[in-house]
């Protein structure tokens, strides 16, 4: 099964940059500060992984510590993965 | 106190000398109106709020009250308030009105139903007699969450319910909704043309840049007078121009959602005195710890501010691009 940095690289690549050459960013690439996404996307990207991780995304948790790079929103779905593994 | 050791960033950097302002964009009205665009008059839609007040203010001094006319455009769901300082407004100023009320044309559209809709799939439960309203995260200098907006819908009884809005949901409320100020701007221009009038905007800067208005909505307009002005500016020429205290002291709503959504709760995030102040100090490249001392902020308070503004400028982007063509 493919990483979970490459289905969010996909996901971005395919859904919000529209890109023919994947994700030409590295995964620590800051998405607001490089105008990878705006407000609108990252709605967009909450669903997304509230749907393809099967977790629930808190409000609170909506902040650019979780959500403003390949690199910080896959350690942040596995640390949501984990606390419901260990439930 | 000397040049040497006058403060080079303070909250006195956004004080205008307002009669000189009053006087630059009176005169750019008339170049504008008269000569450029060859229009006889101007057209205003005004809402009882401060933008459209002033603006009607400015097209007084620069065409005369009898080649202006306020145009009244309330709905079912605006707030009465509204109409009545619209009329205490054009009744100070000697301006004639036209009321026109929208609500039957919003009907035709399915503005109501397409919206209520979608705030029905959010909360089933939910009734026309409910009141709304959509809003983003709390106090910018609190915490920093992402622009992501939430639904409140207020029961009769008082009760308050709130979740966050799924995308095609708020995609929905928001471009239901936006027949109110797509409405508007045809009606202006009816106006506009039956008297070959121009019609004249009142987005500030705040609005303008940041993308806090209707594409062909309220962003429709032949001219635009204090889009260069901050909000608080825009204060400062409405105490000059002596508009009507009532209107001063309002709070600025968008008087689009039922539930009265001020404009900080819907969109700014923060009070105008300090986003003004931040983003001014943004725009001088004045280093961010001088802004923080102007505004009694701390650095990362500022930052979050400045980010914001960034992000809102590149994610409206659009709002303000004309249709792109070739060569």
């Amino acid at each position: 099964m493919n990483s979970i940095e490459e289905q969010i690289r996909s996901y971005i690549a395919q859904n919000i940059l529209f890109s023919t050459n994947g994700f030409p960013y590295p995964d620590t690439a800051s998405f607001l500060e490089n105008g990878i996404v705006d407000s609108m996307n990252v709605l967009e990207i909450v669903m997304f992984v509230e749907e393809k991780f099967s977790i629930k995304v808190e409000d609170a948790e909506i902040i650019p510590e979780n959500f403003d790079s390949v690199a910080q929103l896959a350690s942040y779905i596995r640390r949501k993965q984990s606390l419901v593994l260990n439930q | 106190m000397n040049h040497e050791t006058m403060k080079a960033f303070s909250r006195q950097t956004l004080d205008l000398d307002v009669p000189i302002e009053v006087e630059r964009i009176t005169k750019f009205l008339k170049e504008e109106v008269l000569h450029r665009l060859r229009k006889q008059g101007a057209v205003v839609g005004i809402s009882g709020g401060i933008d459209s007040s002033v603006v009607l203010a400015l097209c007084v001094r620069a065409f005369g009250a009898q080649r202006v006319v306020g145009i009244l455009l309330p709905e079912k769901e605006s707030s009465p308030e509204s109409t009545e300082l619209a009329h205490t407004l054009a009744r100070q100023f000697g301006v004639q009105t036209v009321t026109e009320d929208i609500s039957p044309a919003l009907e035709g559209f399915g503005c109501y139903r397409r919206r209520d809709e979608a705030i029905q799939r959010i909360f089933p439960d939910f009734e026309p007699n409910w009141k709304s309203k959509i809003v983003l995260p709390g106090n910018l200098l609190k915490e920093d969450r992402l622009n992501v907006f939430s639904l409140t819908v207020i029961k009769p009884d008082g009760t308050e319910l709130t979740k966050r809005l799924p995308l095609q949901e708020y995609a929905q409320i928001v471009s239901a909704s936006n027949f109110k100020q797509r409405t508007r701007m045809a009606l202006l221009y009816y106006h506009a043309e039956l008297r070959n009038y121009a019609v004249i905007g009142t987005p500030n800067k705040n609005e303008h840049d940041l993308g806090f208005f209707v594409k062909y909505g309220d962003g429709g307009s032949d001219v635009n007078p204090i889009a260069h002005l901050y909000k608080t500016q825009v204060y400062q020429l409405a105490r000059y121009l002596d508009i009507p205290i009532e209107i001063q002291e309002r709070t600025p709503t968008t008087d689009t959602y039922p539930a009265g959504s001020t404009q900080e709760e819907f969109f700014y995030r923060i009070p105008f005195h300090l986003l003004d102040l931040i983003w001014a100090g943004y725009e001088k490249q004045v280093p961010v710890k001088e802004i923080a001392e102007a505004a009694e902020l701390t650095e990362e308070q500022v930052n979050r501010v400045i980010a914001d503004i960034e992000r809102k400028k590149r994610a409206t982007q659009y709002l303000r691009a004309h249709p792109a063509q070739l060569e």
